[in-house]
C-alpha cells in the first residue's frame, strides 16, 4: 500500500506521463487536474497529520541501496507540511499564469514531484536525488522557454547550482564515510556533539553550505538569480522564486543547523554579516533596475536574507531565550510560506503587464492606475505584502524574524531594517512609475483584470489578508516543530 | 695418407656445407631434399668416424647406429617426396619462393 | 450600552474599515451611495465612541483593557488588547467628531471628482485606523494601526494620482515616516525583548506599569528615544518633517484630516501613551529622553514658524504651523506637562481642521488657486468662510480668554516655564507665539483683505455642505475653551485622573498677561508689514512680498524651507542612489565576476588537469597500442613463410651457437 507521501510525489509523475497519451491542447488542463489530484493529497496529509505531535510523521520506510546507507525514507513534520502545502498552492498558481506548451507542462509537472520529494525526503541519498531532479526540468523550462538571453542565464543557473550540489554532495560523502549514514536524523543526533573533527568538519560545513548558499542564494552567491529569473518565463520564475529556493532554506534547516552547530557557533558572525549583505545590498541593486522582473528577483533575495538572518541569529547564537528562538524560526517559516506566495504574486502581475504591454521595463508604463485600476489595486496588495505592511501576510513573518534575533544578535538586526526601508524604496518607485502620472500613450489599450485573471489573482490575495490578520491556522501547522527545534539548537 | 678422425670430419663438414648450400639457394623442392638427404648423410659420416676413432670401438654399435638413420632417412625422404608432389598437385609447382602459406 | 461597547471596543475601528470595503466593491459611479455610507460609518463611529466616552467620565483615572491572543507561535502567545482610558477616549471623541465634519465638507468639495467613490472609501480607512491606533493596547496593535495610518496617508496624498507631484509626495511621505517608523519598530523589538510583553496595561504585569517597567533598567533611554523617532516620523519633527509641507498635494479635506487633526497628532498621541517609558527613572521630572523631546520640539516649533513666515501657498502655511504645532506639544510632553500637551493636541485638532477647511473652501472659491499673492479682498465675497477662519486663526494665534488655543497654549508656556533643567525653551517658546501671531496676520491680510487680485475676481461663496461643517468647527473651537480653563480645569483633571473643582482665581495668571502682549504684538507688527500688501509702495513693486522686499536674503532662505530638502537631496538621498548605484554595479561586476573566477580557477584546473591526460596518460596509452601494432607488423614480416629463409635463419643461429662455443672454450 502507497503511502500518503509516496502518492504525492508519484501523482505528478503520472500526469506527466498521462500528459504524453493526450491531445497537446490539453495539456494545461491534463496538468492542472493532476494538480489537483495533487492537492487534495496534500489536504489528506494536512488532514492526517497530528499538529500536537513532534518528530516526523506518517513515515515510509523502504531499504533501497542497503550497501550506501541509501532508503527510501519519507515523512513530514510540521516544516515539511507547511512546504508541502506551499507547493501545492504555487504550482498550480504557477500553471495558471501563462500558456504552455504540452513538454512545458511536463517538466513543471516533474519539478513539482521533484519538490515534494525534496521536502519529504529524510535520507541524503533519496533527498539529493530528488533536489537534483528539481534542477534539470528549472534548466530546460529556461533554456527553451526562456526570454532573452536565455542560454546564457540557463547555462549560469545550472553551472552555480550544480556546482553548489557537488560541493554539497562531496560534503555528504565525507559525513558518511566518517559516520556512515545518510540518515538526518541520525546525523542530526550526531551533530550536537560534532560530526566530524578537525579540517573534515570544516570542509564538510563549507561543502554543504555553498550547496545551500547558492540555492537560497545568499550574498554573494545570488548573482546567478537575477538572471535566471529574469530570463525565465513567468511561470517558471513563479516557481523559482516561490518554491526553488524554499528548498535552500530547507536544507539550511534540515541539514547545515543540525549537524554542524559548532561550526556555525564559530564562524556566526561571519555568516551573520553575509545574510545582512543580502539584506541591504539586494534592495539597493533592486532600487536601480529598470526591468520589473529583475527588481522583484532582487527583492527576494533580500527577502531570503529576513530567513537567513533568523536561521543564523539561532544558531549562531544559542544563549537566546526560548522565546527569542521560537519566534526567530516560527517567523523564519512564516516568511517562507509568505514570500512563497507574495513573491509568486509578484512575477505573475508583473507577467500580466507584460503580456499586455510585450515590455516590463519600468519606464514603459505610466499612469495605469486610470486604466486599469484593479490591476493596480491587486497589485498594490501584493507590494504592500512584500514591503511587510502590517495587516498583509509579509508583517507577520517579519515582525517574529526581527523580534527573535533582535534579542539575540541586536546590532546585526538594527542594520537588517536598513533593508526594511529601501525595500519600501523600491517599490514606492515602482509604483509611482507604474501607477501615477498621465497614462502613457502605449498603455491606453490595456484590458483591466480579466475575469480569468481574476480568478487566479485574487484568492491568493485573500490568503495574504488572511495570513495578515489572523495568521494562527498556519502556525498550528508547525508550532510543535519549532518547539522541538528550538530544544535543539538553543 | 693414413685416415685420421679429423679427414673425416672435414669431409663431413664439407659435405654437411654442400647440402646446407643446396637446401638454402635451390628454389626447386626436389633439390632441397636432395640437399637435406646430403646433410643427414654428412652426419651419418660423422656417427661412423666418432665410432671409428673412438678409445673402445665395439664392432657392431656405430654402424648399427648409422644403418637406423639411414632408414629413417629413406622414410623421412619418402614423406618428403610423397609432400613435394602433394604440393605440386596442389600448386602446380615446386618453387619454394611460391609456397609462403606458412607466412604470419 | 456602554457596558456592551467595552467590551466590543473593537467595533469603533471595524465599522469605518467595514464601510471602506463596502465603498471600494462600489462600482465607480455610484457618488450618492458612497457618500452616505462613509458619513454613516463615520456618525456610528462617533456614536460608539459617545457610548464608550460616557464610563470614563463617571470615574477619574478610569481604565477598560481587553486583551486576546492575536496568535501562537513556538508555546508563547502574542497578545493584543484594546484600551479605553480618559486619553483613548478624549482622542475617540475628537477624531470622529473633526472626522465627521470633513466628511461632510467632502462631499461638497470633491463633488464632481472622477474617483469620487474612492476617495470616500480612503477616507473611511483612514479614520478607521486612526481609531484603532488611539484604543490599542498594545505597542505592537498600535504600530499596526499606525503604518495603516501612514498607508491611509499615502493613499490619500496621492490621490490624485495623475498628477506626477502628487505621487512624488506620496511617496515622499510615506519612505519619510518609514525612516521613523522603523526605528519606532526597533524600539518596539528591544522593549519587547527587555519586558516580555508589549501590551500597555495588563494587571501589572503590561510594559507601562511597574511589572513591565522594572524590566527596562537602562536601556528604557533609548527605547524611548527609538520610539520617538516613530514619533518625529509621523508628526513632522525636525529633521524628518519634510514630507508634511509637500503633503499639501492631496485633496484639501485630507489635508486637513490628516496632516491637521489627525495622523500627526499620532505622534504625540504615542509619546503621551509611552510616556512611562519616557520618564523612567526621572530625575526631578528630567530624563534623557525627554530632554531630547522637549529640544527637538523646540527647534521644530521655532523652525516651522520662521518658514511659516515667507510662504506664499495657503495650504503650506496652514502645514508649516501645523509643524510648529507639533513642535509645541513635543515640548510641553518632554517638559512634563503631559495633559498640558494632549489638550492643546485636542483644541489644534478643531481649529486647524477650521483652518484647513476654511483653506478648502477658499481655494474652492477660487477655483482652485493656492498661492495667496493672487487671492485678496474675500472678506466681502466669502464672509462665512471669512468669519470662521479668523476664529481660527485667532485660536492658533493664542489669543486668551476666548479662544480655545489660548488657553492650552498658557497651559503649555506655564509648565515649560517651569522646567528645572533650562529656561530657554520657555523663551524660545515665546518667539514662537509672536511668530505664531505674524504668520497668521501675514495670511489673512493676504487673503481677506486689500484688493481682489487676479484669482479672487470671481470667488463666490462655498455651498452650504461646506461651510456648515465650517460653522460647527468654529463653535467647537470656542466653546472647546469651557473644559480647558484653570478655572475648571475639567479636562486637565479627566487627563491625570483627578476631579476637577471650579475655582474662578486661577483665572488669573501672570503669564496670560505676558501671552497677551506677544498676540497683541504679533498681530500689530504683522498689520504694520502687511498693510499695503498687494499695492506699489514706495520702491516696492506691488507683487513683492515686505519682507522679501527689506530682507531679500532671509526671505530666500525662508522661502526655501531653509534648504534642508535641497540638502537631504544634496547628501542622504545622493548617497543613497549611489549606494544604491554601487551595489548594482558590484552585483554585476565584481560580484558576478569573484563567483566566476573562483569557478574560472575550477576551470583552469580543470584544463590542466585535461592537459594531463590528453598529453601524459592518453598519449601513453596511445603510444602504447601503436609501439605494439609496429612491432607486430615488423615481426610478422620476419614471417616470410619462406622455408628457406626460416632454414638460413636456424644455419645462421646453429652457426652463433657454434661460434659461441668456440669462443666460451
Amino acid at each position: 500500500m502507497v503511502g500518503l507521501i509516496s502518492a504525492l510525489i508519484m501523482v505528478p509523475l503520472a500526469g506527466a506521463l498521462a500528459l504524453f497519451t493526450a491531445p497537446a491542447r490539453n495539456a494545461r488542463p491534463i496538468a492542472l487536474l493532476f494538480n489537483a489530484l495533487a492537492a487534495l493529497d496534500a489536504l489528506a496529509l494536512w488532514q492526517h497529520f497530528d499538529i500536537r505531535t513532534a518528530g516526523l510523521q506518517l513515515v515510509e520506510r523502504h531499504t533501497w541501496i542497503p550497501a550506501v546507507g541509501a532508503e527510501y525514507l519519507v515523512g513530514i513534520d510540521g516544516l515539511s507540511l507547511l512546504l508541502v502545502l506551499l507547493t501545492s498552492l504555487i504550482i498550480p498558481f504557477a500553471f495558471l499564469a501563462q500558456r504552455m506548451e504540452r513538454g512545458f507542462c511536463a517538466l513543471m509537472l516533474i519539478m513539482q514531484s521533484a519538490l515534494y520529494g525534496t521536502f519529504t525526503a529524510q535520507n541524503f541519498v533519496l533527498w539529493f536525488l530528488f533536489y537534483e531532479m528539481s534542477l534539470i526540468p528549472a534548466f530546460l523550462l529556461i533554456k527553451i522557454w526562456g526570454g532573452e538571453n536565455r542560454d546564457r542565464a540557463a547555462t549560469k543557473f545550472f553551472l552555480y547550482t550544480f556546482l553548489g550540489s557537488v560541493a554539497m554532495l562531496l560534503g555528504f560523502l565525507g559525513i558518511y564515510l566518517a559516520r556512515g549514514s545518510f540518515d538526518f536524523a541520525t546525523l542530526a543526533g550526531l551533530g550536537k556533539n560534532g560530526l566530524l573533527s578537525g579540517k573534515l568538519a570544516w570542509l564538510a560545513f563549507a561543502g554543504i553550505f555553498l550547496g545551500l548558499a547558492v540555492k537560497v542564494p545568499l550574498f554573494p552567491f545570488h548573482t546567478w538569480l537575477p538572471d535566471a529569473y529574469e530570463s525565465a518565463p513567468t511561470g517558471v520564475a513563479m516557481v523559482l522564486t516561490g518554491l526553488l529556493s524554499k528548498m535552500g532554506v530547507y536544507g539550511f534547516v534540515r541539514l547545515l543547523l543540525p549537524l554542524f552547530p559548532n561550526e556555525i557557533r564559530i564562524i556566526g558572525p561571519w555568516l551573520l554579516a553575509l545574510a545582512i549583505c543580502s539584506i541591504v545590498f539586494a534592495p539597493l541593486a533592486a532600487w536601480v533596475q529598470s526591468d520589473l522582473k529583475r527588481m522583484v528577483a532582487y527583492l527576494s533575495v533580500n527577502h531570503l536574507g529576513y530567513c537567513m538572518l533568523g536561521l543564523f541569529a539561532v544558531a549562531a547564537l544559542p544563549s537566546g531565550a526560548a522565546i527569542d528562538t521560537q519566534a526567530a524560526l516560527s517567523g523564519v517559516f512564516m516568511q517562507i510560506f509568505n514570500h512563497g506566495i507574495t513573491a509568486a504574486a509578484l512575477f505573475y502581475l508583473v507577467g500580466l503587464l507584460e503580456q499586455r504591454r510585450g515590455l516590463r521595463g519600468i519606464g514603459d508604463f505610466g499612469g495605469l492606475m486610470q486604466r486599469t485600476p484593479l490591476l493596480c489595486g491587486w497589485m498594490s496588495v501584493a507590494m504592500f505584502s512584500s514591503l511587510g505592511l502590517p495587516g498583509l501576510n509579509g508583517f507577520i513573518g517579519e515582525f517574529l524574524i526581527f523580534k527573535g534575533s533582535f534579542a539575540i544578535a541586536a546590532s546585526f538586526t538594527a542594520l537588517a531594517v536598513i533593508g526594511l526601508l529601501v525595500t519600501a524604496i523600491v517599490f514606492m518607485r515602482a509604483m509611482q512609475a507604474l501607477f501615477s502620472g498621465p497614462l502613457a500613450e502605449n498603455c491606453s489599450a490595456f484590458p483591466d483584470l480579466l475575469p480569468r485573471e481574476k480568478v487566479t489573482i485574487i484568492p491568493v490575495t485573500l490568503l495574504m489578508f488572511a495570513i495578515g490578520v489572523a495568521p494562527q491556522f498556519v502556525f498550528n501547522i508547525f508550532n510543535t516543530t519549532v518547539v522541538q527545534m528550538a530544544r535543539l539548537f538553543g | 695418407m693414413t685416415p685420421t678422425l679429423q679427414l673425416f670430419l672435414i669431409i663431413s663438414a664439407a659435405l654437411f656445407s654442400i647440402g646446407l648450400l643446396a637446401a638454402l639457394s635451390r628454389r626447386h623442392a626436389i633439390f632441397i631434399l636432395i640437399g637435406i638427404e646430403m646433410m643427414l648423410a654428412a652426419a651419418n659420416l660423422n656417427f661412423i668416424a666418432f665410432w671409428r676413432f673412438s678409445p673402445q670401438s665395439q664392432p657392431p654399435t656405430g654402424v648399427m647406429i648409422a644403418i637406423f638413420s639411414i632408414a629413417i632417412a629413406a622414410a623421412e625422404a619418402a614423406v618428403g617426396l610423397a609432400l613435394v608432389i602433394a604440393v605440386y598437385r596442389h600448386y602446380r609447382t615446386t618453387n619454394v619462393d611460391h609456397l609462403n602459406q606458412l607466412k604470419g | 450600552m456602554s457596558r456592551w461597547i467595552l467590551d466590543h471596543l473593537w467595533l469603533i475601528p471595524a465599522v469605518p474599515f467595514a464601510v471602506s470595503l463596502v465603498i471600494l466593491s462600489l462600482p465607480n459611479g455610484r457618488h450618492k451611495s458612497a457618500a452616505v455610507l462613509a458619513v454613516a460609518g463615520q456618525v456610528a463611529a462617533l456614536v460608539l465612541s459617545f457610548f464608550a466616552f460616557l464610563p470614563t467620565l463617571q470615574t477619574p483615572g478610569f481604565r477598560a483593557v481587553q486583551n486576546f491572543t492575536w496568535f501562537t507561535f513556538g508555546d508563547h502567545a502574542l497578545r493584543l488588547g484594546w484600551l479605553l482610558d480618559p486619553l483613548a477616549a478624549v482622542m475617540l471623541m475628537m477624531i470622529t467628531l473633526v472626522g465627521l465634519c470633513i466628511f461632510v465638507f467632502s462631499t461638497g468639495y470633491m463633488a464632481g471628482d472622477k474617483n469620487f467613490v474612492r476617495f470616500f472609501a480612503y477616507l473611511s480607512f483612514f479614520s478607521g485606523a486612526m481609531l484603532g491606533l488611539v484604543i490599542s493596547n498594545s505597542l505592537l496593535l498600535l504600530f499596526i494601526f499606525w503604518e495603516l495610518v501612514g498607508l491611509a496617508s499615502y493613499l490619500l496624498i496621492g490621490f490624485w494620482i495623475e498628477r506626477p507631484s502628487a505621487a512624488t509626495a506620496a511617496k515622499k511621505a510615506f519612505v519619510t515616516t518609514r525612516i521613523g517608523d522603523l526605528g519606532f519598530f526597533l524600539g518596539l523589538l528591544w522593549l519587547y525583548g527587555r519586558s516580555g510583553t508589549l501590551l500597555f496595561y495588563d494587571g501589572g504585569d503590561g510594559c507601562l506599569e511597574t511589572g513591565g517597567l522594572n524590566m527596562l533598567g537602562a536601556s528604557a533611554t533609548f527605547i524611548a528615544l527609538l520610539i520617538f523617532c516613530g514619533a518625529m516620523g509621523k508628526s513632522g519633527q525636525f529633521p524628518l518633517h519634510v514630507w508634511l509641507p509637500d503633503a499639501m498635494e492631496g485633496p484639501t479635506p485630507v489635508s486637513a484630516l490628516i496632516h491637521a487633526a489627525t495622523m500627526v497628532a499620532a505622534g504625540v498621541f504615542l509619546v503621551a501613551r509611552a510616556y512611562p517609558i519616557f520618564s523612567l527613572g526621572a530625575i526631578n521630572g528630567v530624563t534623557a529622553s525627554l530632554m531630547v523631546v522637549v529640544w527637538i520640539g523646540v527647534i521644530t516649533a521655532l523652525m516651522a514658524a520662521l518658514i511659516a513666515i515667507a510662504q506664499a501657498d495657503i495650504k503650506r502655511i496652514l502645514a508649516y504651523s501645523t509643524i510648529s504645532q507639533l513642535g509645541l506639544m513635543m515640548v510641553s510632553l518632554g517638559v512634563g506637562g503631559v495633559a498640558a500637551g494632549m489638550m492643546h493636541l485636542l483644541a489644534h485638532g478643531f481649529f486647524k481642521a477650521l483652518l484647513f477647511l476654511g483653506a478648502g473652501s477658499v481655494i474652492h472659491g477660487c477655483h482652485g488657486e493656492q498661492d495667496i499673492r493672487k487671492m485678496g479682498g474675500l472678506r466681502w465675497l466669502m464672509p462665512i468662510t471669512f468669519s470662521t477662519y479668523a476664529i481660527g486663526m485667532m485660536a492658533l494665534s493664542g489669543v486668551p480668554l476666548f479662544f480655545s488655543g489660548g488657553w492650552t497654549k498658557e497651559e503649555i508656556l506655564h509648565v515649560t516655564a517651569h522646567w528645572p533643567a533650562s529656561r530657554l525653551p520657555y523663551y524660545f517658546l515665546l518667539i514662537g507665539v509672536l511668530l505664531t501671531a505674524l504668520y497668521m496676520t501675514r495670511q489673512i491680510i493676504y487673503v481677506f483683505f486689500g484688493d481682489r487680485r487676479v484669482a479672487s475676481q470671481h470667488a463666490h461663496e462655498s455651498p452650504r455642505v461646506m461651510t456648515m461643517p465650517l460653522i460647527a468647527l468654529a463653535i467647537c473651537a470656542i466653546l472647546f475653551s469651557i473644559v480647558l480653563t484653570p478655572a475648571w480645569p475639567w479636562l486637565h483633571d479627566y487627563l491625570t485622573g483627578t476631579a476637577a473643582d471650579v475655582e474662578l482665581v486661577r483665572l488669573i495668571q501672570s503669564t496670560l498677561f505676558l501671552s497677551l502682549v506677544l498676540v497683541g504684538a504679533g498681530f500689530a507688527l504683522g498689520i504694520w508689514m502687511y498693510r499695503k500688501v498687494g499695492v506699489q509702495d514706495r520702491q516696492r513693486p506691488a507683487d513683492t512680498d515686505p519682507l522679501e522686499f527689506a530682507q531679500p536674503q532671509l526671505f530666500r532662505f525662508l522661502e526655501n524651507k531653509m534648504w534642508i530638502d535641497e540638502l537631504y537631496a544634496r547628501t542622504i538621498i545622493a548617497f543613497s542612489w549611489m549606494s544604491a548605484r554601487l551595489s548594482d554595479w558590484m552585483d554585476r561586476h565584481f560580484w558576478d565576476r569573484l563567483v566566476r573566477g573562483f569557478g574560472g580557477i575550477g576551470q583552469l584546473l580543470g584544463v590542466f588537469t585535461a592537459s594531463i591526460d590528453e598529453r601524459g596518460i592518453n598519449a601513453g596509452v596511445d603510444e602504447t597500442t601503436v609501439g605494439t601494432r609496429g612491432l607486430g607488423r615488423l615481426i610478422s614480416a620476419a614471417h616470410s613463410g619462406q622455408i628457406q629463409t626460416y632454414l638460413s635463419v636456424i644455419a645462421i643461429g646453429v652457426l652463433a651457437l657454434l661460434l659461441f662455443y668456440a669462443w666460451l672454450a
